[in-house]
C-alpha cells in the first residue's frame, strides 16, 4: 500500500478540467477507445479485486450508474454511501466519512456532492485519488470528457482525428439554459475552448451573469437564442448544448416560464430555421416541454443517448487512470 | 509595578508629536518620563531593554476582535486571545458580543472583563446593541457603559431594521460612544460565501455583491442625517471591516459632509483578493469576504488618504475541525492579532510608501480614539505604560503552527511579514517578548 500524503491531491484525481492538460485529455479518450474495444473478460481483470466508494450525497441516475457499471465491468468492487442511508445524516462530516472509507479499503472515491469544491476536501483529507462526480454549481469533469467524446464520434469528419489544441476547430458549441446553477456548463466552458471550439453561452440575465464571460479565452455571452443558433449554424460545425432550469438551485429566484420557453426553449421549429445541420445535446436530466421540445431530444439530431452511452466508456477511463492501472501506471508515482 | 527603561530606541508617538530618538521611563504602570538620549541614564530601574535598532511606539489598539469567551472556549479563550494580541504588540483589544451566550447584560459584561478571566493585555468589550444581537430591542446603553462598555455592536449581524438602528445611535449619541455596525444586508447575502464576481462564478459558489455592503452604509448615513437634523444630537457610526470601494467612496463623502463617521480597514482586506480562495480554502473565507483588485486598492486608498480611522483585525478564531469542512459550510473568519503589523508595514509602508509614523498611528491612537480609551494610544508623560518595542527591518515568515492563539485557521501561514515584535509591554508589564 502506499503511504497517503494528507493535505495533498492524489495523482489521477480529477476534480476539474482545468487540471487536465490537453495531453491528458487525449489520453483519457484514448484509453475509453482501448477498454470499449477490449474484450469483456479481458476487461474485467484490468481493476480486479480493486476497491472504489461511490459516495452520493446528492441523487443521480446517470452519473451513479455509469460509474458503478464502469468500475464493475472492470472487476472491480464498488460500494454506494449515499447520504440518506449513511451515518451522513447522523451529522459525520465529509472528512470523517472518507476516513471512514479509507479505513474499509476504499482505494478511490467517486463523489457527487450539493457544495462546490467539496471533493477538494475529501482528496487532501483522505490523500486518496477522488473523482468528481459532480459539485454544487462547480464542475461534472466527467460530463465534460464524455460530451467531448460524443462531439468527436458525432460530428461529421472529425473520426480519428487525433486529440489536440485544434481538434474542434470551426465548432460553435452553443450552451443555453440555467448557467447560473450548471456544473456542466462550467466543466464543457473551460474544457472545449482548449481544444479550439468556440463556446457561446446564451440565457437571460438571471441564469447567466456577465461574469461567466470570465470562465477563460473562447467563451462568449449572446442573450438572443436565436440569433446564438444562426450564427453557429452558419459559421461552420454547430453543437447546441441544453441545460435544465435547477429548481432545486433557484434559492428564490423566480422565472416566468412561458416567456423562458419562447425565448430558450429548442423546439423542432426554431432548430430547422436556424441550425438544422446542429447536433442537439442535454446532459439530463431534461424536462421534456421546458428546454426542449420532445420531438427534437427524439429526433435526428440528437445525440442524448450517445451521451449518456459514452459516459460508460470515459468513466472506465477515468477510473483506471485514477487506479493507475491500464495504461495509466505512469500516473500515480 | 516595577521600573522599566526602555533605552536607545526611536520613538514614534504620533500623538504626542514625537517621532526620533528618546529613551522611556515606566513606573508605576504609566510613562514616567520622555526624554533625549543621556537624560535617563542615572535612572535606576528594575529592567531595562535596549531598544537600539527597534521602534518603541504607543501599544497598538485593535477595536475588533473575537475571543470566543464565554461560551467557545474550544476556538479561543480570553487568556489566549490576549496572549496572541500581546504577541502582536496589542496592549489593549474590544472584544466583540458574540460569544455564546450573547454579551447583551452588565452581569455578563463584568463577567468578561473580571481579572479572573486572565487577559494579559487591556480588555475592553463593546456589549450587543441589540438585545441577544436579535436587532429587535437594544439593550441598557447607559448601565452597560457604566460598567465599562465602549461602544455598541451586533457585529456578525448587522442591525438591520431602520427604527432599531436608529434608536441605537440615537441611544448611543447621548453617552458619547459608537455604534459599531457590521455592514452588511442579509436579505441579500443568503447563502453566499464570498464576494460575488468572476472568481465565484468560477469556483459555483454564491457571491456577496458590493451592494449588500454598501446599502447598510448608505442607510446608516441616512440615519445620522436624520438624527443630527431632528434630534439635535451627534452619533458616531462606525463601520467595522470596510471592505468594497463603493462603501469606502460613501464614508469619505459622508465624513465631508461634516458627519461622525469613522470607519476600519482589515489587513486581509488590503493583502488580499478573492483569488486567495484559491481551490477552497476555508481560511481565505471571512466575512465581508475578500473582494477584487480594485475595491484592495480602494481599501489602501482610504487607508492612505485618511477615510479610514484605523486598522482593526477581525481576530475571529475556529477550530480545525470547523474549518476542515465543504466551502459554504465551515464558518466565516481568519485570526489576525498576530499578522497585523508585520501586513501593514509590508503593505501599506513597505509597499505603497505610508509613513511608519502613520501606520503606527492607525494602529494605537486612532483607534483609541474611536472608543475613547483615555491615556492609551499614545506615550505621553502620565498615560498608561502601554508599549511595543519592534524591529522594523526585520522580514520574517509567520508560521501559524507557533502561533498563541488557540487556532490556526489564517491565510497568512507561511506569508511574509515585516516588522517584528520584540517586546510589547502592558501598563508597564512585560506581557511579551520575542525571540
Amino acid at each position: 500500500m502506499t503511504i497517503l500524503e494528507t493535505g495533498t491531491i492524489a495523482a489521477g484525481s480529477l476534480l476539474t478540467v482545468a487540471s487536465l492538460t490537453v495531453e491528458e485529455v487525449a489520453a483519457i479518450l484514448a484509453a475509453t477507445d482501448r477498454l470499449e474495444r477490449m474484450a469483456a473478460a479481458e476487461r474485467a481483470r484490468i481493476l480486479e479485486g480493486r476497491r472504489i466508494a461511490l459516495l452520493f450525497y446528492e441523487s443521480s441516475t446517470r452519473t451513479r450508474t455509469s460509474f458503478e457499471l464502469a468500475a464493475k465491468s472492470l472487476g472491480a468492487m464498488t460500494t454506494l454511501v449515499s447520504d440518506k442511508s449513511s451515518s451522513i445524516e447522523k451529522g459525520e462530516s465529509l472528512k470523517d466519512t472518507g476516513l471512514t472509507l479509507r479505513a474499509l479499503g476504499a482505494e478511490c472515491i467517486v463523489l457527487r456532492h450539493a457544495n462546490s469544491g467539496a471533493p477538494y476536501l475529501l482528496a487532501k483529507m483522505t490523500g486518496l485519488p477522488v473523482l468528481n462526480a459532480g459539485d454544487g454549481m462547480h464542475e461534472h469533469p466527467s460530463q465534460a470528457l464524455l460530451d467531448l467524446r460524443t462531439m468527436l464520434v458525432r460530428l461529421p469528419g472529425m473520426g480519428g482525428r487525433l486529440v489536440n489544441a485544434k481538434t474542434l476547430e470551426g465548432v460553435t458549441v452553443v450552451i443555453t439554459g440555467d448557467i447560473l446553477h450548471s456544473r456542466v456548463a462550467r466543466s464543457n466552458a473551460m474544457l472545449l475552448p482548449r481544444l479550439g471550439a468556440r463556446v457561446v453561452l446564451c440565457g437571460p440575465k438571471e441564469l447567466l451573469p456577465e461574469d461567466a464571460s470570465g470562465l477563460g479565452a473562447g467563451v462568449e455571452i449572446e442573450r438572443d437564442f436565436d440569433k446564438a443558433l444562426k450564427q453557429a449554424g452558419s459559421r461552420g460545425k454547430a453543437v447546441v448544448m441544453m441545460l435544465r432550469i435547477q429548481r432545486e438551485r433557484l434559492a428564490g429566484l423566480e422565472l416566468d416560464l412561458g416567456e423562458y420557453i419562447s425565448r430558450y426553449q429548442l423546439d423542432e421549429e426554431r432548430l430547422m430555421a436556424r441550425a438544422p445541420e446542429a447536433l442537439v445535446m442535454h446532459p439530463g436530466p431534461m424536462i421534456r416541454g421546458l428546454e426542449i421540445a420532445g420531438e427534437v431530444a427524439d429526433g435526428p439530431n440528437s445525440a442524448i443517448e450517445d451521451q449518456v452511452r459514452h459516459g460508460l466508456g470515459v468513466r472506465m477511463a477515468l477510473l483506471v487512470r485514477a487506479l493507475g492501472a491500464g495504461g495509466f501506471e505512469s500516473v500515480t508515482v | 509595578m516595577s521600573d522599566l527603561l526602555i533605552l536607545n530606541g526611536r520613538l514614534v508617538d504620533p500623538a504626542g508629536g514625537v517621532d526620533g530618538e528618546r529613551d522611556l521611563l515606566l513606573r508605576h504602570g504609566r510613562v514616567a518620563a520622555v526624554e533625549m538620549p543621556g537624560v535617563l541614564r542615572a535612572a535606576k530601574a528594575k529592567e531595562t531593554i535596549d531598544a537600539k535598532g527597534m521602534i518603541v511606539a504607543p501599544g497598538l489598539v485593535d477595536v475588533h476582535v473575537h475571543l470566543r469567551e464565554p461560551g467557545q472556549t474550544y476556538k479561543e479563550s480570553i487568556r489566549t486571545g490576549t496572549a496572541a494580541a500581546a504577541a502582536g504588540g496589542f496592549t489593549s483589544v474590544v472584544a466583540m458580543p458574540n460569544t455564546v451566550p450573547v454579551n447583551d447584560s452588565v452581569e455578563k459584561l463584568e463577567w468578561m472583563l473580571d481579572a479572573a478571566r486572565g487577559a494579559c493585555v487591556k480588555l475592553f468589550a463593546m456589549p450587543a446593541a441589540t438585545f441577544g444581537s436579535n436587532g429587535e430591542e437594544i439593550t441598557d446603553y447607559h448601565e452597560l457603559q457604566r460598567a465599562g462598555a465602549v461602544g455598541f455592536t451586533d457585529d456578525g449581524k448587522p442591525v438591520l431594521l431602520d427604527r432599531v438602528m436608529r434608536a441605537a445611535l440615537v441611544a448611543a449619541a447621548g453617552i458619547e460612544v459608537p455604534v459599531s455596525q457590521h455592514a452588511e444586508d442579509t436579505r441579500l447575502t443568503g447563502g453566499c460565501s464570498m464576494n460575488a464576481g468572476p472568481v465565484a462564478f468560477r469556483l459555483g459558489l454564491r457571491g456577496m455583491t458590493v451592494e449588500a455592503e454598501s446599502k447598510i452604509v448608505e442607510r446608516d448615513i441616512r440615519l445620522l442625517k436624520d438624527i443630527e437634523r431632528q434630534d439635535g444630537l451627534r452619533p458616531h457610526l462606525h463601520v467595522q471591516h470596510v471592505s468594497t470601494a463603493k462603501a469606502m467612496s460613501l464614508i469619505r463623502a459622508a465624513k465631508a459632509e461634516g458627519l461622525h463617521v469613522t470607519c476600519e480597514v482589515a489587513p486581509h482586506h488590503f493583502t488580499l483578493t478573492d483569488e486567495a480562495i484559491g481551490d477552497y480554502d476555508t481560511n481565505a473565507k471571512m466575512n465581508p469576504p475578500l473582494r477584487n483588485d480594485a475595491d484592495r486598492l480602494a481599501m489602501i486608498a482610504g487607508l492612505m488618504d485618511g477615510t479610514v480611522a484605523c486598522i482593526a483585525t477581525d481576530h475571529a478564531p475556529h477550530a480545525l475541525f470547523e474549518k476542515e469542512q465543504e466551502f459554504e459550510r465551515a464558518p466565516n473568519g481568519i485570526t489576525g492579532l498576530e499578522t497585523a503589523l508585520g501586513l501593514a508595514l509590508r503593505v501599506l509602508h513597505k509597499g505603497n510608501g505610508m509613513p511608519i509614523s502613520r501606520v503606527i498611528e492607525l494602529m494605537s491612537a486612532q483607534p483609541a480614539g474611536i472608543v475613547s480609551l483615555e491615556g492609551r494610544g499614545t506615550l505621553k508623560v502620565d498615560s498608561f505604560a502601554d508599549v511595543v518595542v519592534f524591529d522594523p527591518a526585520a522580514e520574517w515568515s509567520f508560521e501559524a503552527a507557533k502561533s498563541l492563539s488557540k487556532s490556526r485557521n489564517t491565510p497568512f501561514d507561511g506569508a511574509p511579514m515585516l516588522g517584528r515584535v520584540a517586546a510589547t509591554i502592558c501598563e508597564g508589564r512585560v506581557v511579551f517578548r520575542g525571540a
